[in-house]
């Protein structure tokens, strides 16, 4: 069939502008602000100042130790966020994996546990936040069950540990449905013939589920672990609205660093806000061509079994 | 029906169809509200809209945050209302519209004379003598006091000149002794730290009009902290909140988990309505300090704005407002202070409890007690790059993130270089 060269044009056309006006210009301007100072807004008023912002918020000392850095807290943010991501990401892919392990057997009620797993992701990141507040302020729900029980209150989000261990922990709690769902629709995908021969080689479960079960599971444990470490990287809302960053800046992240530089603050630094961006524009690029290389690691030892 | 009564019939409509666009003069009035202020404005400007054939105000009700946060944004890309309620006053200074050509020399004169301790804080400098905006609400901070459980506690009130240890020592005795949590509780702001800095000397600005963190800053700073150390205030209100966010411990006073409680003078409707049930509460002088027992003016305004395609129309409202029978309406109704120096004197017909009552006079009491550098960072146009790193950093010492001496040398740095980039 002969089909018009410029056909896939006028279907690709109304998208590349959405794309182009919303994506890419954004990006482009965002470029243009890092290499310009001021606090005006318009570009034109805006003075060049070459690399000045990228080299403000990288005048460390030492980078592991934020107070020694000029802009600390963009180095308290990125430490923050590093450590966040860490923990929230392989701790979420850990319980989201065992979930799915459970919810894929045969189980009572099996769909009302799904559907119990996934409903904290049909939530709004500001709704599911203030809940956790009600329950883990002072004068809220935990501190009144410890209170009942003879226990002192705690000042969950006013300590620097226990606000960290909430703000992964609800983030777990509101996401690990949403990542259970693909594992298990990857778990159902293994032909079950598989299983039918590893009980016939007499394998016990957990050699059955390293050899069978997680190796056929790779492509979507990849998938999970890189939608969640780019999600992770991106955390603001939440976490603004439960901790506000704090106590201090124990729970402020990149993007929350960006936003106080750029709008938050009287006098707004958007050059500075725009540099913060494109190095986490840069961190999320690493992310994502890890994924890229593990992804063909992954269906290149495929291809050779 | 001939072609004559026709004509008759339909001119008026028509008229009246094509006239009417040409007459409508709509203006968008941004507001924030603190109680009802939004409510009793939009009552006046019905009065407004009566008077000016017209004319129509349409007023937005916002939250806070927009104003603080969005508004400039707006206004540096060319957008945003006609009129708006804003706090900061001098900051947005170059996008106001200057009312004076619109006003009559009478109304001039009236506007200056009325207004005259508040008009410069919207203005660009001492060169600047434009009338820009009209003050809705003038605030004043100060403290305030369970009474009941200094009663309970049988502890005496400091007095007059108390100052700032004095009343902590006390409200200390009074949490003991009743098993209250805590002594005093601050709202998480700049603005509140500002009498306590200027208390223990700070001066708030050096030789050049530059904003400085002098030893009087610095001792206020680290008695705060201290403060915090000791157990005597909640370490959740400026340590258990990050960045610059403002937040406020009503709820703390309200529930009877603090004896004193620094905020200001907006607070006194939701006092109280939430409060005056539960326990006698009072606001008491302003706490001292060796170098003065002071207090913090603040406040927000309407503003018309330069973008306005209406500013005849706007500068008209905001003179409508500013007339002493509606201003004195505004106050009244609001429970707020009046900033118009005859409205002051004529007196506000508050229809508010005792306690209320009591509370205004208390915090009307205090303005002339207002120390210089208080005024001064007021009218500030760049107060907030003091308030906001005030909040950060104090905040981080609270939170035992740092040192209150880091503190403050990250405190001098931060507002050094938002100065600077607010130059550029």
């Amino acid at each position: 069939m002969q089909v018009n060269r410029s056909t896939p044009w006028f279907f690709l056309t109304p998208n590349l502008v959405i794309f182009g006006v919303f994506t890419f210009l954004p990006i482009a301007i965002n470029f243009y602000y890092a290499f310009t100072g001021g606090v005006q807004l318009y570009p034109r008023d805006r003075p060049f100042v070459g690399f000045e912002n990228l080299a403000t918020l990288l005048d460390c000392g030492n980078y592991l130790d934020p107070s020694t850095c000029r802009r600390d807290l963009f180095w308290r943010a990125v430490w923050n966020t590093a450590k966040y991501a860490l923990f929230q990401v392989s701790l979420m892919v850990l319980f989201s994996l065992i979930t799915a392990l459970v919810l894929n057997r045969k189980i009572i009620g099996r769909g009302f546990w799904r559907g119990v797993y996934f409903y904290p992701v049909l939530l709004s990141p500001v709704v599911v936040a203030l809940i956790w507040k009600w329950i883990l302020q002072r004068d809220g729900l935990l501190n009144a069950a410890m209170v009942a029980a003879g226990n002192q209150p705690v000042l969950w989000l006013a300590e620097a540990g226990p606000a960290f261990f909430w703000v992964v922990f609800v983030s777990i709690w509101a996401h690990m449905g949403f990542y259970t769902l693909i594992l298990l629709a990857g778990l159902q995908a293994i032909p079950a013939d598989l299983y039918e021969a590893a009980q016939l080689d007499r394998a016990s479960p957990w050699r059955t589920l390293v050899r069978v079960t997680l190796p056929l599971l790779m492509p979507n444990l990849l998938v999970v672990l890189v939608l969640a470490a780019i999600r992770a990287v991106q955390t603001f809302d939440e976490v603004f609205v439960l901790t506000g960053g704090g106590p201090g800046s124990a729970t402020t992240f990149v993007v929350q660093f960006i936003y106080q530089t750029g709008f938050q603050e009287q006098v707004r630094l958007y050059g500075l806000a725009a540099a913060g961006s494109l190095l986490l524009a840069v961190a999320l690029i690493v992310l994502t061509l890890v994924q890229l290389r593990a992804t063909r690691a992954g269906s290149a030892g495929e291809k050779t079994r | 029906m001939n072609r004559l009564s026709l004509s008759a019939t339909w001119a008026p409509a028509l008229a009246a169809v094509v006239a009417t666009p040409a007459l409508a003069q709509e203006l968008r009035l941004q507001c924030y509200s603190d109680g009802n202020e939004c409510e009793v404005t939009g009552d006046i400007a019905k009065r407004f809209e009566a008077a000016n054939a017209g004319a129509k105000i349409v007023i937005d009700k916002v939250p806070y945050k927009a104003v603080v946060e969005q508004l400039p944004v707006q206004l540096a890309a060319g957008e945003g209302p006609d009129i708006a309620r804003v706090t900061d006053l001098g900051g947005l200074n170059k996008y106001y519209l200057d009312l004076t050509p619109h006003l009559s020399p009478a109304r001039q004169k009236a506007w200056t004379t009325n207004f005259a301790s508040t008009l410069p804080w919207f203005r660009a400098g001492p060169a600047d003598k434009g009338i820009y905006g009209l003050m809705s609400q003038l605030t004043v901070t100060g403290a305030y006091v369970n009474k009941t459980l200094f009663e309970q506690a049988n502890v005496p009130m400091p007095g007059d000149k108390a100052t700032w240890d004095q009343w902590m020592a006390a409200a200390d005795k009074v949490a003991k002794a009743t098993k209250t949590p805590f002594a005093m509780a601050m709202d998480r702001s700049g603005h509140r730290f500002a009498p306590l800095a200027v208390a223990y000397g700070a001066k708030i600005f050096d030789s050049k009009g530059m904003p400085v963190i002098d030893a009087g800053y610095q001792t206020a700073v680290k008695k705060f902290v201290d403060w915090h150390k000791a157990g005597l205030m909640p370490k959740e209100v400026w340590g258990g909140v990050g960045g610059s966010q403002y937040r406020d411990a009503f709820e703390e006073f309200a529930n009877g988990r603090v004896v004193m409680y620094y905020s200001g003078s907006w607070q006194v409707k939701r006092m109280d309505n939430q409060v005056t049930k539960a326990f006698h509460w009072t606001v008491v002088p302003a706490p001292c300090g060796p170098a003065a027992c002071t207090a913090m003016p603040g406040g927000a305004a309407f503003v018309a704005l330069k973008r306005t395609k209406q500013p005849a129309l706007a500068a008209k409202f905001l003179d409508f407002l500013a007339q002493d029978a509606n201003y004195k309406e505004l106050m009244a109704r609001t429970d707020n202070i009046p900033a118009s120096l005859a409205v002051a004197k004529a007196g506000v017909p508050y229809k508010v409890s005792a306690l209320a009552g009591t509370a205004l006079d208390s915090f009307v009491a205090d303005v002339p007690k207002i120390a210089k550098p208080n005024y001064d960072l007021q009218g500030y146009r760049f107060n907030r790059a003091v308030f906001l790193p005030t909040a950060q950093r104090v905040g981080q010492a609270v939170a035992g993130e740092m040192s209150a001496d880091d503190a403050l040398k990250r405190l001098a740095t931060d507002i050094d270089e938002q100065v600077k980039a607010a130059s550029k």
